[in-house]
C-alpha cells in the first residue's frame, strides 16, 4: 500500500520519471553551491542573481522564441555580465559586494523588463522563460544532467582554494592571488544552477532548492564534507516528497517541492543538534539543575 | 495655424460656420477601446470607418495577465466608447479605467449571454481522490471564453451595435446593417460545421486542449473538451491533474489534441510524447494571430477553430 503510495506514480508515467531525473541532476549540484553561498554570508545573493538572470532568459527568449538553448544562453551571458561586473567593482573600488551587486542586478533586471515591454506581446513571460517540473523535455533533461556534472567538477577543481576563500580569505590572498579568480568561478557556478533551477522547477522559487537545504543541514552539523553531502540529500528527499505530494493531493508542484524542504528546515531548526532550538533549552536547564 | 491667421477673420467664421454645417459627414472616427484583440475586430466590423478602434491587449496576447502601458492608458482615457467582455474576464479593467480619468460609455458585449459554469462536473466524475480544483479558478466559477460560440458572437455583435448606436444614433441604421450583415456570415459558418460534427461519433467527440478555453465551444457542438491548465493560464497544473489527463487520453483512446496560441505548448508536448498522440494543430483561444497569421480576425479564427477541431476529430 504504502509502496503503490511510493512508486506507481512514477512507474506509470513518464513525466514524473522526467521530473525525478531532473530533480535528481539538480539536487546534486545546487545544494553545494548553496553551502558555500551560506558559508560565505552570500545566501541572499542567489536570490538577487536569478533576478540578473531573468531578462538575459528574455532577451534570448525574444531572439530565438521557446528555445532552451538560447533562454540558457542569455542567461548564463547576463548572469555572468552581473557578477563579473560586480566583483570588479567591488575589488576595486570603496563599495561592498553586496550593494554592487544589488546595483547591478537591478539595472539588469530594468534593462530586461524593457526590452520585453517594447518588444514582446503579453504573453506571460514567467509561463515562457521557466519551464515546469511537469515537462522536462530531453533538451532541458541534458542541460540539467550537463549542468550537474560542470558544477561538480567545477566544483572539485576549486575546492580547496574555496573553502580556504571562505574561511580565511586573507590567509588565502597571502599565499596565492588565485583568490579572486576562485570566488568568480564559483559566483559563474551559481548562476549555472540558478538556471538549471528555472528549467527544473519553473519558478523563481528554484533559489529554494539552492538555499534551503544548506540553510537546514547547518543546523546539524559544522563539518563541511557532511554538510555538502547532507545538503544534496535533504533536497533529494524533499523534491520526491514534493512530487509525490504533488501527485497524490493535486498541489501545484514546484511550491510542494520548496515547502517540503521548508518543513526540512523547520524541524532542523527546532531539532537540530548545532543550535536547534529544543536542544538550546534542554541544555540551558541542564546547566541550570 | 498659419494659414488659418492669413485667412480674414470675416472669411474665417464663415469657413467655421460651414465646417459646423457638414461636422457629421466629415466627423473624425470614434475613438473606442476594447480589451482584447476579438472585441477590437468585432467593433470594426460593427463600427466600419466610424470608428477607430485600439485594443489593449494585442494579437497572440493573453488577457489574464495583460500589464497597461501608458500609450494604453491614455489611449483608454480619450477614448469615447469602452468596450470589454465581463463575466471577469478582464480582472485589471476597472482598476484601469479609474486611474485613466475615462468618463465615456461602456458596453459589456457579453451581456445577456447565458454564463457557462467550469467545467466542474465532468473533472469530478473522474476523480478518486476528492481534491477539488478549485485553486484555478480565478474567474468566480464562471467561464469568460463565450465568444468561442458562434451564436454569442452574435450577440457581442448586437450589443456593440447598440452601445455604438447610443453613441453615435446618426449612424445606428449603418451600425445595425453592418452587425446584421456580420451575423449572416456567422450563421453561413455555423450552418457550414454544425452538420459535419453532428456527423461524429461519441468516441470522435473527444479532445484535449491546453486551457479550458472552449467550453462555450464544447456545449454548442456538444464535444468533450478536457484540458490540464484549468481555466486560467495563471494557475500551475499540479502532477495530479497531469496523471490524471494522461489516464484517461489512454483510457478513452482520444488522439485529437490541440495547443494554443497564448499559453506555453511544453506541458501539453511532454502530454504527446507520453501518451505518443500527435498533436493536432493550434486553436486560437483568447487572442487573434497576428496579421499574416492562420487567424487575423474573429470569423477567420472562428472557422480555423472549428476546421481544426473538425478534422482531428474525423481522424479519430
Amino acid at each position: 500500500m504504502l509502496l503503490d503510495w511510493l512508486i506507481n506514480p512514477f512507474s506509470e508515467f513518464q513525466f514524473m520519471q522526467r521530473a525525478l531525473a531532473g530533480c535528481l541532476a539538480l539536487c546534486l549540484s545546487a545544494p553545494p553551491i548553496g553551502v558555500f553561498l551560506m558559508l560565505r554570508r552570500m545566501s541572499l545573493t542567489g536570490d538577487a542573481m536569478s533576478h540578473a538572470i531573468l531578462p538575459g532568459a528574455a532577451v534570448g527568449y525574444l531572439v530565438a522564441g521557446l528555445s532552451v538553448e538560447a533562454m540558457t544562453l542569455g542567461g548564463l551571458v547576463a548572469g555572468g555580465l552581473v557578477v563579473v561586473l560586480s566583483g570588479l567593482v567591488s575589488r576595486h573600488t570603496q563599495s561592498g559586494e553586496d550593494s554592487s551587486l544589488a546595483a547591478f542586478y537591478l539595472i539588469s533586471m530594468a534593462l530586461g523588463v524593457l526590452l520585453i515591454s517594447t518588444h514582446g506581446s503579453s504573453v506571460d513571460l514567467l509561463h515562457v522563460l521557466f519551464g515546469s517540473t511537469l515537462a522536462l523535455n530531453d533538451a532541458a533533461l541534458w542541460l540539467l544532467g550537463g549542468i550537474a556534472t560542470i558544477t561538480l567538477l567545477g566544483l572539485a577543481w576549486i575546492y580547496r582554494p574555496l573553502v580556504l576563500e571562505c574561511l580565511d580569505p586573507d590567509f588565502l590572498a597571502s599565499v596565492s592571488r588565485a583568490g579572486s579568480w576562485v570566488h568568480l568561478g564559483f559566483l559563474l557556478l551559481a548562476v549555472l544552477n540558478l538556471i538549471a533551477g528555472f528549467h527544473a522547477l519553473g519558478t523563481l522559487m528554484s533559489v529554494g532548492l539552492m538555499i534551503l537545504p544548506g540553510a537546514a543541514m547547518r543546523y546539524w552539523t559544522r563539518r563541511l564534507g557532511l554538510l555538502l553531502l547532507g545538503s544534496a540529500l535533504l533536497a533529494l528527499v524533499a523534491c520526491i516528497s514534493g512530487l509525490l505530494f504533488s501527485y497524490h493531493l493535486g498541489w501545484p508542484t514546484s511550491p510542494t517541492i520548496i515547502l517540503s524542504l521548508g518543513v526540512g528546515y523547520a524541524l532542523s531548526l527546532l531539532l537540530g543538534g548545532q543550535g536547534g532550538l529544543l536542544p538550546r533549552l534542554i541544555r540551558r536547564r541542564h546547566l541550570e539543575a | 495655424m498659419t494659414l488659418a491667421s492669413r485667412i480674414p477673420s470675416r472669411l474665417r467664421l464663415g469657413l467655421c460656420s460651414l465646417l459646423l454645417l457638414t461636422a457629421p459627414a466629415f466627423a473624425a472616427p470614434i475613438p473606442v477601446t476594447a480589451t482584447f484583440s476579438i472585441l477590437g475586430d468585432l467593433v470594426k466590423q460593427v463600427g466600419g470607418e466610424q470608428v477607430e478602434i485600439h485594443s489593449l491587449v494585442g494579437p497572440d496576447g493573453d488577457a489574464h495577465v495583460y500589464q497597461p502601458s501608458p500609450q494604453d492608458v491614455r489611449t483608454l482615457s480619450q477614448s469615447k466608447l469602452l468596450v470589454s467582455n465581463g463575466l471577469h474576464f478582464e480582472g485589471w479593467l476597472d482598476r484601469l479605467a479609474q486611474a485613466s480619468g475615462f468618463k465615456g460609455a461602456q458596453v459589456v458585449a457579453s451581456q445577456g449571454i447565458q454564463a457557462r459554469a467550469m467545467a466542474d462536473d465532468d473533472e469530478e466524475e473522474h476523480d478518486g481522490h476528492g481534491h477539488d480544483a478549485d485553486e484555478h479558478h480565478h474567474h468566480d466559477g464562471m467561464d469568460p471564453h463565450a465568444w468561442n460560440d458562434p451564436e454569442n458572437v452574435i450577440v457581442y455583435v448586437n450589443n456593440i451595435a447598440q452601445g455604438l448606436s447610443r453613441l453615435d444614433p446618426e449612424h445606428a441604421d449603418q451600425y445595425q446593417a453592418n452587425a446584421d450583415a456580420y451575423v449572416r456570415q456567422i450563421q453561413t459558418l455555423d450552418g457550414e460545421y454544425r452538420p459535419r460534427f453532428a456527423a461524429l461519433s461519441a468516441q470522435q467527440r473527444r479532445a484535449i486542449t491546453s486551457h479550458d478555453a472552449f467550453g462555450y465551444l464544447a456545449q454548442a457542438y456538444d464535444l468533450s473538451l478536457l484540458a490540464p491548465q484549468g481555466i486560467n493560464t495563471e494557475a500551475e497544473a499540479s502532477a495530479a491533474d497531469v496523471a490524471k489527463l494522461i489516464r484517461q487520453i489512454r483510457q478513452e483512446k482520444i488522439k485529437a489534441l490541440f495547443v494554443e496560441n497564448i499559453s506555453d505548448p511544453r506541458l501539453l508536448e511532454q502530454i504527446a510524447r507520453e501518451t505518443g498522440v500527435q498533436p493536432g494543430g493550434r486553436l486560437f483561444s483568447d487572442a487573434l494571430s497576428a496579421a499574416d497569421g492562420q487567424a487575423p480576425d474573429t470569423l477567420s479564427l472562428l472557422r480555423h477553430n472549428l476546421d481544426t477541431l473538425l478534422k482531428a476529430m474525423e481522424q479519430q
